[in-house]
């Protein structure tokens, strides 16, 4: 069978360039232009999948981006598996290999299809009232099953290996949809002289024109001249035209999100090209001329394979040259499912009658298809779809319930209940729709945005009307966006099929308490019953309606049938349609791959990356690297056959004895610089610093309004206005932005500059009874003494030849240093430490080294002790607050009745009764064991390490009161049983000091 | 995705530029450490959440890095007017022209 449904002399493509494709394996041939909808229906293929809920077979309802049921999943390569794909919007190319969905064993017989005998226990609210019980069901049994037996498409397993591009633009008028209207607010406003982008999702500009034959646009083939027009304008610098591009969400002042589609339709797609590109689109003004979407009739068994749109069938008709079938039925509401009608019979198609639920349907489209003998059924209705895989009749009877059944054979049947007008952008720009009675539509209210709506979708019903209103709007989009250049002529038009709002609602056969399945929406297998039956069951808002019955939640976001559903809800609440209201819009309008948003922010480009200056010496030296939010920092630097337990050890042994060398270069730094510098850090820190000596450090503490601890570091005073500040690694920014806010807004008024100096300055850290002798030698003009620099000083001076702020502190409890140098000369300056420490054993350690070091001397890390309701006083650092102080940021919320209330957490020391047990950090504390639970939890561990320094564990934690607690047992609760702890003073090596002076 | 006129640098420019800062005109007391608690917990705690006109500070941090001050409608999500840091709250009359100019 090749192409048996291809009508010769019909449609634009050209008969001789055919494309070979395969549907579940079996191969095909379609004609380039087709899409893959198209291609099937030319070798008479329907059936394309079944449906989520009751496995029923589907074939393709529309021939365009509502479509609702034919989802099938194309196959490129291994990696390349796109599920869900509409078979009416995928373009057919060479070798297009497609797989139809939710089925098994096979698409013509499907094990799956008894859900569909089981009907009445699948009705609306179904799993939310049966899967109840028991609770442990739920995840194990109910779920699992659910989820395998309904479903669409299958995501694929593998990464995706395309690439996906994202462009921003700007313009003075976007014009969305390339139909009519659109074409013509383009023209004008081109004309105008204004910036234009033309976007629509076809491959093609014409919109619904591509549904016309005798349509004539100033004085040609309305389809050619769409063409010519666009082919004109894209010539023209001032406008783009994007096809296959559709715009799917309208955001806040004219931002339009766009995803244009480069490849799918490709059959070899050029490896260099993305496969997808995201515009976001700015435009002073946008037109929408989006168009207006059919809407099934509603009636029994209505969505047999063979029952479509009475446009899709034109669709195919005039544009593919494929006729939908032999023997069509026509059923309708409205007049334009007649031309549907005139064009198959035109075409040699048999229609051997057209059902039309009006008692008296009048005027020419009627006329004309009385005039070729077509049976026009007035005031019938068809009450069921006949056949399985595919219809074989239309039983019909008249809508009084008079008469006689009669069952006419049919191979399709297209349906038409009238047109929705497309709000979906509309609505997304935040603006009002408005109910028009007489036509059974929402029509767009006023505007909130810059923008105009423009034909169909404005309402505007024929040809003539579509492109004056399109017309209209883009010579108004011009100048409003500054842009004009006198009157532009307007097109003239002849022809066209005119369309209207119609009925919305069940057909009657599927009115109330008739128990069939007349679906409204087809890709959530929602029928009439199913939205009668959350009406009865209290769902009186169109919102709840919509969530019990999923009606319109489908990825086709109920195209189709919202407005079906909306009028069956208000019909049993026996309310007016504006009353019970219409759902939100929400963007997108058609799914959007996660590619597209994502774009090129993958892998490695999705955070950067930061490394120290000295990232390649700890490579070279074999460090273990850890992620701390964006830095890549040396964790631990493992010897040949050392694990991290091992290596960890020796650095910390090594530190206490001899000296470690550590890159420090991730701390924030800031230099605080100008005559008010002091004063700006006495507001900004609890501590005092205008008595800070020049050359001096101190460690200073930051807390937010409310109190608490928000930052620390160590200070550095380089000249009476100048302080060398740093901060935590990831507090950085925040704390750069906190100072600069507090500059700018609360205290202009000093003479204070900042800058973030943290990339600036490479950080050595050298600590240990060594760290004196190992840098001594490298250094020029700073006396290094004891009482020359002792703990807590800065000097600048040179250091291998290159200028350095030489800071002796220490956050190991070690004598030490930290060498900051200018960042480019940081490996040069680490090597010479290397070399000048060889002779003491200099060993390098890493973060955690330095976080073990750190608690055996109680110094917390902010963020890891602290979290964001630590006081000073909490963490035992009342000292560094200025006491005689009259202001600084915190003071008054350290003084709220929760902070200094009794019994708060305190900061304390934890050692475990057997000391070889380490605690797990972030486990809860407990005054009795024996309690039943849930437990009285009195605070948790924030550090715990294994100490080779002192031979056992150690650890710090927040306790309720802690530091009344001295010498008590806890317990810590843990699935192996509580572990006993005694509560110490949190400093567990060196309790005096001693060593920081050596 | 919004646009934002900075103050500063006299132009319109995309709000991935910028960062919100909450509320405006919320002055810091002069003599904190001795407010009361209820006029502590104005200061930190209490803000407006109007539908509306609102008053919200931003800073141009990909930009020129300065804090500001903003007019904006939390219904249309649409700037009416922005100005510098330290500038007088804008009274009805003020934004009123600022809509009308917009």
């Amino acid at each position: 069978m090749t192409q048996a449904y291809r009508i010769a002399g019909k449609g634009r493509l050209s008969p001789a360039r055919e494309a070979r494709f395969t549907f579940d394996g079996r191969t095909m041939t379609g004609l380039e232009g087709d899409t893959l909808a198209s291609a099937l229906l030319a070798n008479g293929v329907h059936l394309v999948g079944r449906s989520f809920k009751y496995h029923r077979p589907r074939g393709m309802l529309s021939a365009g981006a509502e479509e609702p049921n034919a989802l099938v999943g194309i196959a490129r390569d291994a990696t390349r598996q796109t599920p869900n794909v509409r078979a009416t919007v995928q373009e057919l190319y060479d070798g297009l290999a497609a797989v139809s969905q939710n089925r098994w064993p096979s698409l013509t017989f499907d094990v799956g299809a008894m859900n569909d005998l089981m009907g009445p226990f699948f009705a609306a609210g179904f799993y939310y009232k049966t899967f109840m019980w028991p609770k442990a069901a739920w995840k194990r049994l109910y779920e699992p099953v659910i989820r395998a037996a309904a479903g669409l498409g299958v995501a694929p397993g593998e990464a995706d290996p395309d690439r996906y591009a994202n462009r921003f633009a700007h313009c003075d008028v976007l014009v969305i949809g390339a139909g009519p209207a659109g074409l013509a607010a383009a023209k004008a406003a081109a004309t105008s002289g204004a910036s234009v982008i033309l976007a629509d999702e076809q491959p093609q500009v014409g919109g619904s024109l591509r549904l016309e034959t005798d349509a004539t646009i100033d004085g040609r083939d309305a389809f050619d001249w769409a063409q010519a027009l666009a082919a004109d304008l894209a010539a023209r610098d001032n406008v783009r035209i994007l096809t296959r591009t559709t715009a799917f969400g309208y955001y806040a002042q004219n931002m339009v999100g766009l995803t244009e589609r480069l490849t799918d339709h490709v059959a070899r797609p050029d490896p260099a090209m993305p496969r997808e590109r995201l515009w976001q689109v700015r435009a002073k003004r946008v037109v929408l001329a989006i168009g207006a979407i059919e809407r099934h009739m509603v009636f029994a068994e209505n969505d047999r394979p063979g029952v479509m749109l009475a446009s899709a069938a034109r669709s195919y008709l005039n544009h593919f040259g494929v006729a939908v079938g032999r023997k069509v039925g026509i059923y309708t509401a409205n007049d334009s499912a007649y031309a549907a009608a005139i064009d198959l019979r035109n075409a040699g198609i048999d229609v051997p009658a057209i059902v039309d639920l009006r008692d008296n349907p009048q005027g020419e489209a009627v006329d004309a298809a009385r005039k070729l003998g077509i049976e026009v059924l007035a005031g019938h209705a068809v009450i069921a779809a006949n056949g399985r895989l595919r219809v074989s009749a239309m039983t019909v009877e008249r809508t009084n319930g008079g008469g006689s059944k009669r069952v006419i054979p049919v191979d399709a049947l297209v349906t038409s209940s009238g047109w929705t007008p497309s709000l979906h952008l509309f609505s997304q720009s935040h603006g009002k729709v408005a109910w028009d009675a007489e036509n059974q539509r929402f029509l767009p209210g006023n505007n909130v945005q810059d923008l105009f709506s423009a034909g169909a979708c404005n309402g505007a019903t024929d040809l003539e009307t579509a492109i004056a209103e399109g017309h209209d709007a883009g010579e108004a989009s011009a100048r409003l966006a500054g842009r004009s250049s006198g009157a532009v002529a307007r097109p003239a038009t002849s022809g066209g099929a005119a369309i209207s709002g119609g009925m919305i609602g069940a057909a009657p056969g599927a009115e109330k308490g008739k128990q069939v399945k007349a679906f409204v929406d087809f890709q959530n297998d929602v029928t009439a019953k199913d939205i009668r039956l959350a009406v009865q069951e209290g769902m009186h808002s169109i919102e709840h309606v919509k969530r019990f019955t999923t009606n319109g939640m489908a990825t086709d976001q109920g195209k189709t049938s919202n407005l079906h559903g909306l009028a069956i809800a208000a019909e049993m609440l026996g309310r007016d349609i504006p009353q019970v209201g219409l759902t939100t819009f929400r963007a997108p309008y058609t799914p959007v791959t996660f590619g597209a948003i994502v774009g090129h922010a993958r892998g490695e480009l999705f955070d950067p990356t930061r490394r120290t200056p000295m990232h390649g010496e700890a490579e070279k030296l074999g460090a273990v690297f850890e992620d701390v939010g964006q830095w890549k920092r040396a964790w631990y630097f493992p010897r040949a056959g050392e694990d991290m337990h091992a290596a960890v050890n020796r650095e910390c042994k090594a530190v206490r004895t001899s000296a470690g060398i550590f890159d420090a270069s991730t701390l924030g730094k800031i230099e605080v610089v100008g005559p008010d510098a002091a004063e700006f850090l006495e507001l900004l820190y609890t501590n005092p610093w205008k008595k800070l000596g020049v050359g001096r450090l101190r460690y200073g503490i930051m807390l937010r309004e409310d109190g608490f601890i928000y930052d620390d570091g160590v200070v550095g005073r380089l000249a009476e206005d100048r302080f060398h500040v740093t901060t935590t690694t990831g507090g950085a920014p925040r704390v750069m932005n906190h100072m600069e806010d507090y500059l700018q807004t609360e205290f202009p008024h000093l003479k204070v500059w900042l800058t973030s100096i943290s990339e600036q300055w490479a950080v050595i850290a050298v600590q240990g009874p060594k760290a004196r002798e190992i840098v001594a030698p490298l250094v020029e003009g700073i006396d290094m003494s004891n009482e020359a620099m002792p703990h807590m000083s800065v000097r600048e001076g040179r250091i291998c030849g290159v200028p350095t702020r030489l800071f002796r502190m220490s956050f190991t409890g070690e004598a030490g240093y930290e060498i900051n140098v200018p960042a480019d000369y940081g490996p040069a300056v680490w090597r010479a430490v290397m070399e000048s420490g060889a002779a003491h054993g200099i060993t390098p350690y890493g973060t955690e080294a330095m976080h073990v070091l750190r608690a055996e001397k109680g110094y917390i890390i902010v963020g890891q002790d602290t979290d964001g309701t630590v006081t000073p006083q909490d963490a035992g650092l009342d000292w560094a607050i200025g006491k005689a102080k009259t202001d600084f940021v915190g003071i008054r919320g350290l003084k709220r009745p929760d902070l200094v209330r009794q019994g708060r957490k305190q900061l304390v020391g934890l050692k475990t009764r057997d000391p070889k047990v380490v605690l797990e950090e972030g486990a809860q504390i407990v005054e009795n064991r024996d309690q039943p639970a849930p437990m009285t939890m009195i605070g948790h561990v924030t550090s715990s390490y294994w100490s080779e320094n002192c031979g056992r564990s150690i650890a710090l934690a927040l306790v309720a009161g802690g530091r009344a607690r001295m010498g008590k047992t806890l317990h810590v609760p843990m699935p192996g049983g509580a572990i006993a702890v005694e509560v110490t003073n949190p400093v567990f090596f060196d309790e005096e000091g001693g060593r920081l002076n050596g | 995705m919004l646009l934002i006129r900075c103050p500063y640098c006299e132009e319109e420019r995309p709000e991935l530029e910028f960062r919100g800062a909450g509320e405006a005109h919320i002055a810091r007391p002069a003599d904190i450490a001795s407010v009361s608690d209820e006029a502590f917990e104005a200061f930190f705690f209490l803000r407006d959440n109007p539908k509306g006109i609102t008053y919200e500070r931003w800073r141009h941090m990909h930009g020129c890095a300065r804090f500001f001050n903003a007019v904006r409608d939390t219904v249309s999500d649409r700037f009416v007017m922005t100005y510098k840091a330290g500038e007088p709250k804008p009274d009805a009359k003020t934004i009123e022209k600022a809509r009308a100019g917009a």
